[in-house]
Formats: structure tokens, C-alpha cells, sequence
């Protein structure tokens, strides 16, 4: 912790001399500028390159993975393990098996697991918006009795991990009987302080006024609520409604927890059943685990724009 | 006067209205929970005898003398190398990214791919990748010696107790670099007033010396915002990639926290003991963020 206040001090120090600098050193002579400019250009040019070969060399490291399992997913059942392979082979299958692809569906129910997956994170998605959109436009725009005292407590639970809330969740889920049914998969994913917190936030920051004016004409509160707030807030619903739905169809260890039966299987705990029972049947899982992020990379190739405002927003904010 | 009475109470009817479903599903699942988990860690429950035995505080007394608790924390701690590794990776890329070079979008787009394909498909592509035989890995070191004229063998990744963690450091840092810190780091970027670089330049400064002493300064709050996040997710991470990649081994090797909580609670139904890990996980990170608050507070203004 001391060294944390060191290096806080050290930063406010080295911020007043930044600010200082800028401030008395504003008026020099302007020949030192131009003389600065003429030297620039060529090594300008050479940094710019150098920064160039930077985000080359990441960007073929974070795709190489990536390229090497649709390779390995197209391969031969055999391909793969040949260890006479030129470095080019590895990369090209020599012949590209798309029946690989349409084996997976038969070798294990792949098609039930992605309903399953489907279903349970539509409906969490679904639940977690909407539930979290009202409730914050009542902790935003109107005055109740209890209203602070509530919303700390909505606060306060934030920072509590999920470890401590799911084990008597689970015990919960079973007195009720609910254990290996959808209910156990979804209602508990519904509702998180975190999509309410974010989107008060958010209505927080709407002009007043287009609600007053409709408040005045007599409009109910589920009027402004349907027709104002959730309009004006359209791209962080959007963002909250991405977020949810990766997080739900990447989330293993609660369908791990309250599911077993392979008729209730979601997509990740179906794969890591697959790896259990055909583990070296590798262009098999490789081809199942394409299938398995291809809706993903489709909602972020689309929705690039939510992700990164999303997470300026929970950067800023949080 | 009544009429503004009765608007008050129509308002707060409305509010409760609206609040409903989410705070019945937030008591559910949320705040009674937290309570029932206290309470959980002074018993003794494997669900199928008669009930909880009260246990005082012996569930706390045995997790300090567990010599396992002790190695999955400190796996848990090892594990977090990859964050200031990718961390500085992700500071590099935001900057070469914010020179608003040719391609500059398609860039960040793969980058993000790891961050957004995680979960079970790309633990189970790196499980195959870390292969020592045929994975791509140890395929490349061996083409590489090849190349100059020497037989290099990779390790054996996953099964080599020396091997595991740093594979595991590998791959989390590939996951994290382009992701989430990079995007704050690139906001921040652009945060930074032009003209402090103006003076800086002015004063003669290389891009060295203004980089520890404009950006650097400059960007501090988001490092420490993605230090103290990274730390907390840190401390909760591990679960899903020693589940499917190594099954916590080998001898414990890649065990976290988190997993040593679910087999307690869902594979030996020790509830008790595995409800006081999740307390002592607790008051770890309540430490981290109170760190943060205090911290954070004041770091804010400077953006």
C-alpha cells in the first residue's frame, strides 16, 4: 500500500511538472519549432514503420491461432497427427474435409446443445434487459421512499464474486426441484446489479425536459418510460444486450453446476462433454468449436461500434 | 397541496411497479444468498445427511492449515504474471494503433477476436495447440531449429508440472492484450491534451522522454483502473481453462481459487468449507477495491 501512495505522489509531481512546462515554456521562440520540423520527416517515417511492424506482427499472432483451427477443423482425421508434415501443410489440408462439419451433429446431439444454448441465452438476454431497464429507470428518474438506501444495496453486492452467492443458489435451486431443468439455467443469469447499475447510469444523463413535457400532457409512466427513456438509450440497451448475450453463451460452470442430463446440455458444457468422450478426435472438436463462435463473431463483426463504446462506458463509469 | 400528495404517492406506486421483478429476482439470487453463504461457512453439510451440523468457526481453522489452499492461491497468484505482460502489450498496440496508421480498424478488430471467441472452443484450440507432438506450438519450435540446423523439442505444455502455468500465462495474455485494456488504453490516448505534447516538443523532448513524461502521467488512472480490475478478475479466474485444458493438473499444478471451491461444493459437497473459501475469496477482492476507491478518487481528476 505505501508504495501505492509513493507512486501517486510521485504521479501528481511528475503531472504538476508536465502542466508547469506547458505553461512557462508556451512562449519560446518559434525558430526552435520550425528547426524541430525540418529534422523530422525521415525519422518520422522510420518510427511510423516501426509502430507499422508492431500492430503487423500482433495482428498475425492473434489470427494465427485462429486460422490454424479452421485448417485443422477441414483436415483429415489422420492429416493431423502425421508428423512427416512440411510447415506448409500444416496450414493447407491437402484435401478439405467438410464432412467433418456434418459429422459432429451425428457423433454427439450437437443440435440440441445449440437450441439449448440458443433458447437459455435468448431468454437471459431478454430477462436481464428488460428487468434491469425498469428497475433502473425507477432508480433514475423517480423519487420513491427508500430509493438510496436500496440502490447501495445494489451497489454493495457488485463486488461480491459469484463463488459466494452460487452455492446457495444451488441449494436453493434444489429444494425447489429445479435442478437439470431450463429454469436452474436461466432465471439465476436474470437478474445482476451490474446491467441495472449501467443503465441508470446512462438514464441518468437524459435532458429532463422531454419527460416533463409529457408528464405535463399526461402521459403514464410506462408511456415515458416505453416511448422517452428506452429510445434515447437505444445504443446502451444495444450494449448491455451484446454483452449479456456473449457472457451467457460462453458461461460454463454454472450449466456444469445445475445440469446433467445431455438433453439440457448448453453448447460449452455439450463441447467439453464431446472432448470427454471422443478427446482425440481432434478435427471433430476443432470443427465443433468453430460452429461454437461463429454466432459470437458474427454479433461482433456487426456490432463492433456497441463493444467499444460498451466498454469505454464501463471504463468510465465503473 | 393533496393533489401533490397524491402525485407523490402515484410516483412511488409507479417506482415499486417498475422495481419489481428485477428486486423479487435480486433477493433470490442475490442478497439472501450472500447472507445463506455466511451462514453456510459455520456449518458442516454434504446436502444428504439430516441437515447443516453447526461447526463454529473449524471450516476457517481448516483452511488455514490446508496445505492445498495454500498452493492454489499462490497458483492463483502466479497465474496473475500474465496481467502486467499484457497489460504493457496492450499499452504498445493502443499506441501504435492511435497513429491513426493505414488499416487502423481492421487491426483492432483482430485483435479483439481472442477477447471475444473465449470459453470452452478456444481452450480446447489451445489444448490441441500446447499437443507436444502434433500441436502447433512445438511444430514451430522444431521447424524453427530445423532451420538452423539444430533438433529443438518443445516441452510438453500441459502435462509437465513446470510447463503448465507459463503455458497457461502464454495463452492468457494472447487472450487479454487486444481486448478490453487495450480499448481504455486507446480512449485514454486520446484523452491526452494536444498541446502537452506541443510543449514537450518545443522543450526538445525525444519520443522517449515524452512518453514518460506526458503520456505516461497522462494515462495513469487507466492503468490503475485496469490494475485494479485486472487484479480483481484475477483472483476469480482460472475455472473454465484448467476444466477443459488440464483438469487442474497436473498434481495441482494450474488449481485456482475458484476451482478449488467448486470441487469443495460440487464434486466432494463439502458446502461448508466451500462457502468459507468463497468468503475468505471475498474479503480478498473487498481489499482490492477498497484499495481502488480510495485510490481512484483521487487519480480521477487528472483525466
Amino acid at each position: 500500500m505505501g508504495t501505492h501512495i509513493d507512486s501517486m505522489i510521485q504521479e501528481e509531481m511528475r503531472q504538476e511538472i508536465a502542466l508547469s512546462t506547458s505553461r512557462s515554456r508556451r512562449k519560446k521562440p518559434v525558430k526552435v519549432m520550425t528547426e524541430l520540423k525540418e529534422k523530422s520527416p525521415l525519422k518520422r517515417n522510420l518510427q511510423r514503420a516501426v509502430l507499422f511492424a508492431i500492430l503487423l506482427i500482433g495482428a498475425i499472432s492473434m489470427a494465427a491461432p485462429f486460422l490454424w483451427m479452421v485448417s485443422t477443423s477441414l483436415a483429415e482425421p489422420g492429416h493431423v497427427f502425421a508428423e512427416s508434415r512440411t510447415w506448409w501443410q500444416e496450414w493447407l489440408p491437402t484435401t478439405f474435409v467438410w464432412q467433418n462439419y456434418v459429422k459432429v451433429w451425428s457423433v454427439v446431439p450437437f443440435a440440441q446443445f445449440y437450441l439449448n444454448s440458443i433458447f437459455v441465452s435468448l431468454c437471459i438476454t431478454f430477462g436481464q434487459v428488460a428487468t434491469s431497464a425498469m428497475a433502473a429507470y425507477a432508480f433514475a428518474r423517480l423519487n420513491f421512499p427508500g430509493r438510496d438506501r436500496l440502490f447501495f444495496g445494489y451497489l454493495a453486492t457488485m463486488m461480491i464474486p459469484g463463488a459466494v452467492t452460487m452455492i446457495p443458489v444451488f441449494i436453493l435451486l434444489r429444494h425447489l426441484g429445479w435442478i437439470d431443468s431450463y429454469k436452474a439455467l436461466i432465471l439465476p443469469g436474470i437478474f445482476t446489479a451490474y446491467g441495472t447499475f449501467m443503465l441508470r447510469q446512462v438514464f441518468l444523463t437524459l435532458p429532463k425536459e422531454l419527460e416533463d413535457a409529457a408528464k405535463i400532457d399526461g402521459c403514464s409512466y410506462i408511456r415515458i418510460f416505453w416511448h422517452i427513456i428506452l429510445p434515447l438509450s437505444k445504443q446502451a440497451l444495444a450494449t448491455l444486450t451484446t454483452f449479456t448475450f456473449m457472457g451467457s453463451w460462453m458461461n460454463l460452470m454454472w450449466p456444469l453446476i445445475v445440469v446433467n442430463t445431455h438433453t439440457k446440455y448448453t453448447l460449452p458444457v455439450g463441447l467439453a462433454y464431446f472432448q470427454g468422450v471422443h478427446g482425440t478426435d481432434w478435427t471433430l472438436l476443432m470443427a465443433a468449436s468453430m460452429m461454437m463462435i461463429l454466432p459470437i463473431l458474427i454479433v461482433f463483426l456487426f456490432n463492433q461500434r456497441f463493444f467499444v463504446e460498451g466498454i469505454k462506458l464501463t471504463g468510465i463509469k465503473g | 397541496m393533496k393533489n401533490g400528495l397524491k402525485d407523490k404517492t402515484k410516483e412511488a406506486i409507479a417506482a415499486y411497479g417498475f422495481l419489481m421483478p428485477n428486486l423479487v429476482g435480486f433477493l433470490l439470487f442475490t442478497s439472501i444468498p450472500v447472507l445463506a453463504s455466511l451462514g453456510l461457512s459455520f456449518v458442516k453439510w454434504d446436502l444428504l445427511s439430516d441437515g447443516p451440523q453447526f461447526a463454529g468457526l473449524s471450516n476457517f481453522a481448516e483452511l488455514v492449515k490446508d496445505p492445498f489452499f495454500g498452493k492454489y492461491c499462490w497458483n492463483t497468484l502466479f497465474l496473475m504474471m500474465a496481467i502486467p505482460i499484457s497489460m504493457a502489450g496492450s499499452l504498445l498496440l493502443a499506441i501504435a494503433l492511435n497513429q491513426k496508421l493505414k488499416g487502423t480498424v481492421i487491426f483492432r478488430t483482430i485483435y479483439f477476436l481472442p477477447t471475444i471467441c473465449s470459453g470452452v472452443a478456444i481452450f480446447m484450440l489451445w489444448r490441441l495447440i500446447y499437443n507436444p507432438n502434433f500441436g502447433l506450438l512445438n511444430s514451430m519450435i522444431a521447424q524453427f531449429g530445423d532451420m538452423l540446423g539444430l533438433r529443438l523439442a518443445g516441452p510438453n505444455w500441459l502435462t509437465d508440472e513446470a510447463w503448465a502455468k507459463p503455458a497457461f500465462i502464454i495463452m492468457s495474455v494472447w487472450q487479454s492484450i487486444g481486448g478490453y485494456n487495450m480499448i481504455l488504453y486507446l480512449a485514454a490516448l486520446q484523452g491526452v491534451p494536444r498541446d502537452l505534447y506541443d510543449a514537450a516538443e518545443v522543450d526538445g523532448a525525444n519520443s522517449w522522454q515524452k512518453f514518460w513524461n506526458v503520456t505516461w502521467p497522462q494515462i495513469s488512472p487507466t492503468t490503475f483502473f485496469i490494475a485494479t480490475m485486472s487484479l480483481i478478475g484475477g483472483f476469480q479466474a482460472g475455472f473454465d481453462q484448467a476444466y477443459i485444458m488440464t483438469g487442474g493438473g497436473p498434481n495441482g499444478s494450474t488449481t485456482t481459487i475458484i476451482y478449488y471451491i467448486f470441487n469443495n461444493a460440487f464434486e466432494w459437497y463439502r458446502m461448508g468449507y466451500a462457502a468459507a473459501i468463497s468468503w475468505v475469496l471475498f474479503l480478498i477482492i473487498f481489499a482490492v477495491t477498497v484499495v481502488k476507491w480510495r485510490f481512484f478518487g483521487r487519480a480521477v481528476h487528472y483525466t
